[in-house]
């Protein structure tokens, strides 16, 4: 038989003759290189199906009155196949962590363990609900307990109040205690303003402003840092709080933080921290040791979890002894009879200003830090901190000769923060260098932001990544930089040339945002 | 016209001031997509935030360069933001201001002192 096979089969490798596969020639259907165009759920044919079989009913609505529908209910109909690939066809011309580095400066974007994922997932954390009987969550409480616990040994703090949902949640519970803090002391009424420095999130000014506060901004030293000398001129018996982030969002420590939190707490006013990079700190620096008296902690960052595709966030605070009494309730507490969350303080001492949500907290987060900090150990996070901080500083150090750093001058946290003065001359702006970086296969990094910094590029690797990987990324970048100064305008101004969509007008989407779908004239919306 | 180091302008008539903000802020904020003018009757000093001008790259507070109350706000603004970048020290104006001390304006730069004051950025 083997006389009769085919031996010449069919071609393994592309004719000599084959022209370069040009992607600035749109293919026929708007597919591309296996992944289909895929409209909006919408915009689809499913109209008049259904994905599941329902019984006919049996009554003819008489039941329902006026209720009974009449027009069609407006949604598409999939059947399963179709709507796992709608979703599955979605996420592949999205980024995530889980393809590759996703450099987001102030996001610490790491891996998130799948050990976590399982923990998350057993029926007794999972499958609860906030409203069961206490005796039959006490496995849940006492993670809640546990986790309070890791929170306020790596702090350094004596309270911490876990029910607020994110960063922002966070800030919004650590200003309200600080307000529960000056009206027990009849304070309130002059103390009307909070500290913010120019570097900071736009969340700390918001949050202060949505509490009632005036925003007072402090200027920052050319070395990036808090100005001490304006500090303390704004300081005095009308400030509630500052607010300062540490590691700032240059990337840098704030050296001064000790005479910061000295010079606050003389002024009768409170520090909270943003405590957004607690990652470059963690293991190492305990805030309580620093004279913080509020910091959240985004467990969505420090401690891994899902974070930048819209997924949940936790964002408890730690108070120092001055706020703990403010703490908002609930909060879990063993008598020796098993776990309880207490809802309503029986010591006068306590003065919950209230809470912060319905139930207790974002559980499933809960389970993912306490898996991550047990699976590390305390040397583990310690050693998250050195990694974070040692691939920021391997960035900033193998870039520095071809990019502009911000800061130049000494070593950097868990950011590499870099300028645009390089590209001065060039026509390029860190937008369009941003956007070429996605036609070589990397994620941005965060653009524009800190403000104070010229065209910002601010870099957090995390300690997710290998040297390796590093080393891919440092010279995508070199190459970029490279092309840059050569003048090849062309490859940054159009880009991205490979990306699924190209070149999006972000002013136009700003200026005349379009919120829902309608439909077409004539689209048939009869699904039932 | 006068101009601040926070890069606002003011242009006096009578005891009227209008004021808004400068070309080079315009440029540096980059195309402006939402901007926030005060109402009729707010009193505002100088300094203070009394309007906010967001861009797809930053959203900042645009700060009175003299005191008084606000006699009108540029409310074409709201529906056509682009006129900050298109004509910032004319149509892209962003309120008028019935100025309680003009003496204030000495305080400012004229417009050979404020190009001065770009070239040290």
């Amino acid at each position: 038989m083997t006389s009769t096979m085919n031996t010449v089969g069919r071609p393994t490798a592309p004719a000599p003759s084959a022209p370069d596969h040009d992607y600035k020639h749109p293919t026929l259907t708007g597919g591309r290189g296996l992944l289909q165009d895929e409209p909006l759920i919408f915009e689809g044919d499913g109209w008049l199906k259904t994905g599941v079989d329902l019984a006919e009913p049996t009554s003819d609505g008489g039941d329902l009155g006026d209720l009974v529908r009449r027009d069609p209910i407006g949604l598409p109909g999939l059947s399963e196949p179709e709507a796992m690939r709608h979703y599955v066809r979605l996420s592949q011309k999205n980024h995530a962590i889980d393809l590759a580095l996703y450099p987001l400066g102030s996001c610490t974007m790491k891996h998130n363990p799948r050990l976590n994922e399982k923990m998350a997932r057993l029926p007794g954390f999972s499958d609860i609900h906030p409203l069961q009987p206490v005796s039959t969550v006490q496995g849940a409480l006492e993670l809640m307990d546990t986790l309070a616990h890791w929170l306020k040994t790596l702090t350094g703090m004596p309270a911490v109040a876990m029910s607020p949902k994110a960063g922002a949640h966070g800030e919004l519970c650590g200003l309200m205690a600080i307000r529960a803090a000056h009206e027990a002391s009849g304070e309130h009424e002059k103390r009307r303003k909070v500290l913010v420095p120019t570097s900071a999130h736009g969340t700390n000014p918001a949050t202060a402003a949505f509490v009632g506060y005036t925003v007072v901004e402090v200027a920052q030293t050319d070395d990036g840092r808090v100005d001490v000398a304006d500090l303390a001129s704004k300081l005095g018996d009308d400030v509630a709080a500052i607010m300062v982030t540490n590691p700032n969002t240059c990337g840098l420590f704030e050296r001064d933080i000790i005479e910061i939190a000295r010079l606050t707490h003389e002024a009768g006013a409170y520090f909270y921290c943003d405590g957004a990079n607690f990652n470059a700190i963690v293991g190492r620096v305990r805030p309580g040791d620093l004279g913080v008296d509020a910091m959240h902690i985004n467990l969505h960052k420090t401690f891994s979890t899902p974070h930048g595709g819209g997924g949940p966030g936790a964002g408890p605070v730690v108070l120092s002894e001055a706020l703990a009494p403010f703490a908002p309730a609930p909060w879990v507490v063993n008598d020796g009879d098993g776990f309880k969350l207490v809802e309503r303080a029986e010591d006068e001492a306590v003065q919950a200003f209230g809470r912060m949500c319905a139930f207790n907290g974002q559980m499933g987060m809960f389970v993912r830090a306490l898996s991550y900090m047990m699976s590390h150990g305390s040397d583990g996070l310690r050693q998250v901190a050195e990694d974070a901080v040692l691939n920021a500083n391997y960035i900033k150090a193998r870039l520095s000769d071809v990019m502009s750093a911000a800061f130049p001058d000494g070593p950097c946290m868990h950011e590499a923060l870099f300028d645009d003065e390089w590209l001065k001359g060039t026509e390029i702006t860190t937008l369009d260098f941003a956007k070429a970086m996605i036609d070589e296969g990397f994620h941005p990094m965060t653009m524009y932001f800190p403000l104070v910094v010229h065209g910002a590029m601010l870099i957090e690797p995390t300690e997710t990544e290998s040297k390796a990987e590093l080393d891919r990324f440092i010279n995508a970048l070199r190459l970029l930089a490279g092309a840059a100064k050569a003048g090849e305008v062309e490859r940054f101004k159009g880009a991205p040339f490979h990306a699924p969509l190209r070149r999006l007008d972000e002013t136009r989407a700003a200026r005349s945002p379009k919120l829902r779908w309608t439909a077409p004239e004539g689209h048939n919306m009869a699904a039932e | 016209m006068h101009f601040t180091k926070d890069h606002e302008w003011v242009r006096l008539d009578g005891d009227v001031a209008t004021v808004g903000i400068t070309k080079h802020a315009a440029d540096q904020l980059g195309d402006v997509v939402f901007v926030e003018t005060p109402e009729a009757g707010r009193a505002v000093s100088q300094k203070d935030g009394f309007a906010v001008v967001e861009s797809v790259k930053a959203a900042s507070d645009v700060y009175a360069p003299v005191s008084g109350e606000v006699i009108e706000g540029n409310a074409a603004l709201a529906s056509a933001p682009e006129t900050v970048n298109a004509d910032p020290e004319g149509e892209g104006w962003f309120a008028r201001i019935k100025v309680s001390d003009a003496s204030q304006l000495d305080g400012l730069m004229d417009r050979a002192a404020y190009d001065q004051f770009l070239t040290t950025l």
